[in-house]
């Protein structure tokens, strides 16, 4: 279940400011892809559009071939998911309500929420470790159970496109471990913006840079976080070290040293 | 955080069973009180006579009953279960625990269009129905205007629509408030605040297919998108994410609630707090999800409003007095009770 992304000659715009500009990316069947960059560079517009929640000014996304924006709000969303940043929910809902939100395109008016529902949703809370906590309303969740809560709630919809805002945000860190294995056991095509560079390193096929509302060409992540491209993107000094146990490569973030600036 | 608990809330299914259960019961004992206080026995009486063809007991109780009290508890139950279906439609369209089915200046629509039958003599001439006929046509038409403004102005986005309702809304009630201090009719003043206030006084058997039919068709539009609307009160974006076409819905909603609140306010005036406090007490009974809520609100409005109306009956005898004095001093305090409960959020992180 997962699907080819292609979106070229992406622009958006709110108001006069250019958010993004002539973004492109290509991402095969299956892939995981980080979108790492500095707040206010268009990560979550990115994903908003991608979504289809958002017009792109100017460009197309296509989803299996399919142009997305075309699609009614319905069939849009059994072909892609967004889970958004930490969000109000009416506090009242009980953890399982929020999830079966997930199956609203496949309700038909009238129907309830029926035994197939609840089987999907309890198995998507599983998914995420938080099974036990279905009946608990939602504001008596951490912030960290109630990121899971959304995060399941996207894995019900069943889309074989799945993005995520931020998905790690409030986890500790073995959950965003965890969170991460997940996402790529799921055999789904998933794009995330994700603010932790290593965990972008250790985890993503590819990943994509933004700076500035514009897109760096989609790279394997040794060669889209380059020391350079961390430095000039991020204005930090990264240095790529080998774990000695796994061999993985990590990044070591340190401020800028005054006498590398540019 | 909080320790974790079991769930309190009642099972839904036995939540459903006792209100029917009650409202069934206070139908029939509601229609005992009254001016003229009878007892329960005659009431049935009078009804199962009236049911199942029987004879006449009492020619005088069978009027009491069947013509003048009968009548006015369905609209008591029809108005407290409209205004209740609105408030919680209203509190998810807006997006906000303090809404109640008169934000979007439809009442204050309806008492401009109240103000000027009254004042304007037509009332003494032709009565009710003009009455009601002007409050709908100021109600629909305030609706019309927000919905415009709210439209141009970028699209029916929460705040847009609380701010535009409120500030029309306030408009309306100066506009009503001109024609009141316009007219030479001492007596308008008093007519004005009395339907202002809401009142059921002299309902009859003809006046209820109206609200009967509007509060039924509503509550079934409702109902069949309820699961569009749990999206929706969790926030466009995830309501979006899921395939819920956010602008027609909202469109829709608001159409829904205009024409509902609007009926109700021109067979009833206005009446406080119904549709304030019931859907909150509603979703501490039976959880937010619309599919349980909007019946469950529906039936405790009823329940509600059919005894508030027994109250203004009997509490200072033989004059009646409005719906909202009775319902105000209820919901109010009922309201604090709610926001003094730890585990109810209204909406709001604590």
């Amino acid at each position: 279940m997962s699907v080819h992304l292609r979106a070229e000659g992406l622009a958006c715009s709110a108001g006069k400011r250019v958010v993004l500009r002539d973004v492109r990316l290509d991402v095969r069947e299956g892939e995981t892809i980080g979108i790492v960059g500095p707040n206010g560079c268009g990560k979550s517009t990115l994903l908003r559009v991608l979504a289809g929640l958002r017009n792109p000014s100017v460009g197309h996304v296509h989803v299996g071939g399919v142009r997305l924006h075309g699609l009614g709000a319905r069939q849009r969303a059994r072909k892609v998911a967004l889970v958004a940043q930490e969000q109000d929910l009416p506090p009242d809902l009980l953890a399982w309500e929020v999830v079966a939100l997930g199956l609203t395109p496949y309700r038909s008016p009238w129907n309830g929420v029926g035994p197939r529902e609840r089987a999907a949703v309890a198995d998507a809370l599983a998914q995420v470790a938080l099974a036990d906590l279905a009946d608990r309303p939602v504001n008596q969740l951490s912030g960290g159970e109630r990121r899971r809560v959304l995060l399941a709630r996207g894995l019900v919809q069943r889309t074989p496109l799945l993005l995520l805002d931020e998905p790690t945000n409030h986890l500790d860190v073995r959950h965003q471990l965890d969170l991460m294995q997940l996402v790529r056991r799921l055999g789904r095509t998933v794009v995330l913006a994700l603010h932790d560079l290593t965990l972008a390193t250790a985890t993503c096929d590819r990943v994509l840079v933004l700076h500035e509302g514009r897109a760096l060409p989609l790279a394997p992540p040794g060669e889209a976080l380059t020391p350079g491209v961390v430095g000039a993107v991020f204005g930090v000094d990264a240095t790529p070290i080998r774990h000695p146990v796994t061999g993985d490569t990590h990044l070591l973030i340190t401020p800028l040293r005054p006498e590398c600036t540019p | 955080m909080d320790a974790p608990r079991g769930r309190r809330r009642l099972r839904a299914p036995l939540a459903f069973f006792l209100v029917t259960l009650a409202l069934l019961a206070s139908l029939v004992l509601s229609t005992a009180f009254g001016a003229e206080p009878l007892s329960p026995a005659t009431v049935i009486d009078v009804l199962v006579g009236r049911v199942t063809g029987g004879p006449v007991a009492d020619l005088a109780y069978d009027t009491i009953v069947w013509q003048l009290r009968v009548p006015r508890a369905l609209l008591a139950a029809l108005v407290g279960a409209g205004l209740a279906l609105a408030g919680a439609g209203m509190q998810t369209l807006v997006r906000n625990p303090l809404a109640d089915p008169y934000l979007l200046g439809v009442s204050s629509g309806a008492s401009v269009g109240a103000t000027a039958v009254i004042t304007s003599g037509l009332f003494a001439g032709a009565g009710a129905l003009t009455l009601s006929g002007g409050a709908l046509i100021g109600a629909l038409g305030a609706a019309v205007l927000v919905f415009v403004i709210a439209t141009a102005q970028g699209g029916l986005t929460p705040l847009r629509l609380v701010l535009t309702g409120t500030v029309l809304g306030s408009a309306f009630s100066a506009v009503a408030s001109y024609l009141v201090f316009r007219s030479s009719d001492p007596a308008a003043a008093q007519s004005v605040l009395f339907w202002l206030l809401g009142s059921l006084a002299g309902a009859e058997w003809y006046q209820l297919a109206i609200p009967a039919i509007t509060v039924g068709a509503v509550a079934a539009a409702m109902l069949a998108g309820s699961g569009w609307l749990d999206a929706l009160a969790t926030g466009s974006d995830t309501a979006a994410s899921v395939g819920v076409p956010v602008r027609a819905v909202r469109v829709g909603l608001f159409v829904l609630l205009a024409i509902l609140v609007g009926v109700l306010v021109a067979v009833s005036g206005g009446i406080g707090f119904v549709g304030l406090v019931v859907p909150h007490a509603a979703r501490l009974l039976v959880g937010a999800r619309h599919r349980v809520l909007l019946p469950a609100a529906a039936m405790c409005g009823a329940l509600f409003l059919l005894w508030v109306d027994v109250v203004t009956r009997i509490l200072v005898p033989p004059t009646e007095i409005p719906l909202s004095v009775v319902s105000g001093l209820i919901g109010a305090p009922a309201f604090l009770v709610l926001l003094g409960r730890r585990r109810y959020r209204f909406g709001g992180e604590g």
